[in-house]
Formats: structure tokens, sequence, C-alpha cells
């Protein structure tokens, strides 16, 4: 077990490599419980939304849309990223990461307050994703018939609320599934049904080997409010359209496309059999320096794969210091992975 | 809690030590130390013949956690290594006193200043906090 932000969590049940491997072939539950849901509420929630977050919350046009995106500071920095839901009403749900709970809150705390618009934490509700080829059909297997339907009708990136539970397909692993937020009291039971229906128990270790598979970023390691999106590999987050949209962090971000991002995220694939992790440094030769963000070993490629932050001229190979020694790593184009297949050289 | 068989010897740093009928030694990780990395994806061994010092780092074993240094428990020569584990890594997690021992060495001195299973079990209950 390990303190993650608070909360403790098991960082694999049993092998951590074949918890990753399940998600790729079959269907694994990871609790993530320690995800701040915040309902966003009143009359003005979607103008402070539309104040708040770089992507353009006017894409919801539907209701349970789901939409990823950064909340930025004025100088472009990126305070978190999370996952917006349009919810009855002209309501809205966040689900917001864990370590950055109590800035995230008295941030958007503060431009609330002069809009009378109501955050609402649900505390009440544990959250656990279910990822893998067979994620949906084992999830939809324990619901009733019409809640059987209901989430087996939902297209890529929606929600809907069934009764007391909101289930999603959405996730962090690159794989198809359903992120279903229930109250906590039902959660437990809830798991052991889905072990039953052959899903298997998945911790953070994997959460972390999957989604860097999947080219996704983690919070703290590939991006925070030192780092903007544009030299994270977000920039398709970021929603300069329609241009009177005035979100904070807006300004900061025109000025650095206008000159050019000084650097930029690449995805590294090393060669050598060793391990890149975060904080090692990146030499790019006649370029420049550079810092792998986050590192792991992939179960599915065999090897190393990692994220890096590197001038924006970097080309096609860089050199990694790795345990005192520079090792070369193929520059490519997150993600690594996509639905079991194997995507990068 | 982790398997410490009582006819090996330890090091501090989690090595196990099995003096082997001819005279030499064989050496892996403890169970406690392969628990603690999680799975092993990768291990680095040391040349066949290569002298080593007592506490010389001479093999690393990477996880997907973390890379940790194998330290020679007695000085010697490398007599063997085990070459199977540059495929299968984690022979280590799943055998970790038999099929994932890591090298023999040919020692050129007595074993001393190695720990029993029992003093070892304290130093693996202290790491476990």
């Amino acid at each position: 077990m390990v303190d993650f932000g608070g909360w403790d969590m098991p960082v694999a049940y049993g092998s951590q490599i074949e918890e990753h491997q399940a998600v790729r072939r079959s269907a694994g539950v990871f609790d993530v419980s320690h995800m701040c849901i915040v309902d966003v509420t009143g009359a003005r929630a979607r103008d402070l939304l539309s104040r708040l977050l770089a992507n353009d919350i006017g894409r919801l046009t539907t209701l349970g849309k789901a939409l990823y995106t950064c909340m930025l500071n004025d100088s472009g920095g990126v305070i978190d990223d999370l996952i917006v839901y349009r919810m009855e009403g002209g309501d809205y749900r966040l689900v917001v990461n864990a370590g950055t709970r109590d800035k995230d809150m008295a941030w958007i705390g503060a431009h609330a307050a002069s809009l009378d618009v109501s955050l609402l934490e649900r505390r009440d509700l544990a959250m656990l994703a279910i990822q893998g080829p067979q994620a949906r059909e084992r999830t939809a297997s324990l619901l009733s018939y019409d809640g059987s339907r209901t989430v087996l009708a939902l297209e890529t990136f929606f929600a809907a609320r069934l009764g007391e539970w909101f289930v999603a397909r959405t996730g962090y692993t690159g794989e198809d599934g359903f992120e279903v937020m229930l109250p906590a009291s039902e959660a437990g039971s809830f798991w052991q049904r889905l072990n039953g229906a052959g899903v298997r128990c998945c911790g953070l270790g994997a959460r972390d080997t999957l989604r860097l598979e999947a080219g996704m970023n983690l919070y703290g390691n590939d991006m925070d409010e030192q780092t903007h999106p544009l030299e994270s590999g977000l920039g398709w987050t970021v929603a300069f359209e329609p241009s009177a949209r005035d979100f904070i962090g807006r300004a900061a971000l025109e000025a650095i496309r206008i000159r050019g991002s000084d650097n930029k995220l690449v995805g590294l694939v090393l060669e050598e059999r060793t391990v890149l992790r975060s904080h090692q440094k990146v030499k790019v030769p006649g370029v420049g320096d550079g810092e792998v963000t986050s590192g792991t070993f992939s179960p599915t490629l065999g090897r190393s794969i990692g994220l890096a932050r590197v001038p924006s001229a970097t080309q096609a190979t860089v050199e990694v210091e790795v345990r005192g020694r520079f090792l070369p790593a193929r520059v490519v184009r997150p993600p690594f992975v996509r639905h079991g297949k194997v995507l990068v050289q | 809690m982790s398997n410490i068989p009582t006819d090996l010897k330890y090091a501090r740093t989690h090595e196990w030590l099995r003096t082997l009928s001819d005279g030499n030694v064989e050496v892996g990780i403890s169970d406690h130390a392969q628990a603690a990395l999680g799975d092993l994806v990768f291990v680095q061994l040391p040349d066949v013949g290569r002298a080593v010092a007592a506490g010389d780092a001479c093999a690393v074993v990477e996880s997907v956690k973390a890379a940790s240094d194998l330290y020679a428990p007695v000085a010697g020569h490398v007599v063997a290594i085990n070459e199977a584990l540059s495929k299968e890594p984690e022979l280590i997690n799943q055998d970790p006193y038999g099929r994932g021992w890591v090298m023999r060495l040919k020692p050129d001195g007595a074993t001393a200043g190695l720990l029993s299973a029992a003093d070892y079990q304290k130093v693996a209950d202290e790491s476990e906090g």
C-alpha cells in the first residue's frame, strides 16, 4: 500500500504486469474513489466553466457528454487536468485529481462566488473504473435489463445516470470501458460482483503503465503549474475558437503560440534493457537538454517507454542518462498502444 | 510474510547465499526483496570470470518500480550466471531461492559477517516498517 494524496492505495493486488495484461486482453477494475467529484450547479455554471476551462464547455451540447480539459492559471500553467460532464438542467460534474483537490476547490470556489454558482464535492460517491475489451459487457451483465441497455448504447465520452449511479464510457487505459460513480456504500459489493464476473482487481501500478502506453499525461509528472499545455502534448485540448471566449490563460497561450513554444512533449522508446524513469536527463546533441517526465516498462512492447519534455527542434533520436550512462532513445508520437495494438515502431 | 529459509545465509542488502557441495556459493535476492521490488523486467548479469570484492555491485535487478543493485556478499570470482534470467526475469519473483538464482561465486575466503535466517528476519521486519 502507498499513500496517494492522503489515500491508502495498493500498487498491485498481485502481479502488476498480469493486472496490466488483464486490461489489455479482457477486463480489470480499478478503485479510483480518490478522484474528486464536484457537482457545479447554478444558472451561471456554464459561464463559470467557460472562463475556467481551456477547452470549450460550449462543446457539451448534449446531456451526458464528456470533455477532457485543462484548468489554467493566468500565465497558462496547468492547475489541473479534469473531465467535465454535462448534467441535467444546465448543471455540470467535474472529476479532478486527488492530489490537487484542495487548490482546485479553492481556485474554482474563488471564481464561483461572484457568479452565485454552487460547488458540491460528492464525497458520498465512490468511483470504479472497469477497463478492457470485455469491460463493457461484463459490467452491463451485472446491471438491470434497462440499465444494461442504456450503458451499452453509450458512445465514447458519454455518460448516463442510472438512479443514483452515473456510468461514463471514459477511462485512463487506452482500452474501452466504463467509469462508474456510485454510492460509496454500494461500491464494495459491486467490486465483488465484478470479480465474480471475471473482472480482475488492478492497482495503481498497472494504472500507470496502462496510461503511459496509451500516451495519457499524469498531472504532476507530465504537466504542472510551471508548464503549459502547448509544451505538454495537450494543445489539442485548448479551444482557441470561438475567439471571443476569454478563458483564464488564453492571453498567455496566444503569446506562446505566436512566438512558438520552446519545448514539446514527445514519446520515447528505449532499445537498451533498462527502464526510463521520471526526471532522467535527456540530451539532444546540437539542440539542447530535456527531461523524462514519465517512464516505465511497457508490458505490451516488452521494453521501456516514456514521455519527455525536449526542445521543439528535437528530431528522431535523443540520449537519456540512465544510471550514469547515456543511452539512445527513439522519439515517437504517442500513443504507444491503443485497444491492445502497438502503434509505434 | 516473506519466506526466509533457515538453511541459507543472508546479507543486510537482501541477498541470500547458499554454499554448494563443490565449495562455491550461489547468490540470489530474498523473497522479501523481490516482493518489495515487484515484477522484475530486466536483469543485468556480471561477466563470468569477474573478480569481485565483498560489497561490490555486480548485477542489477530492475522492476517496473525501481532498479536495484545486487552486491556480492563475499569476495571471489564469478563462475556461473543464470542466463535464463535474461529471458525470464520473473523467475526471481516466482522462485527467488531456486530457479531465480542470479550467480555463483568461487569464494576467496571464509563467508564471515553474514546473517542467519533469524537475524535477517529482523532486517526484513525493519524495512517493512
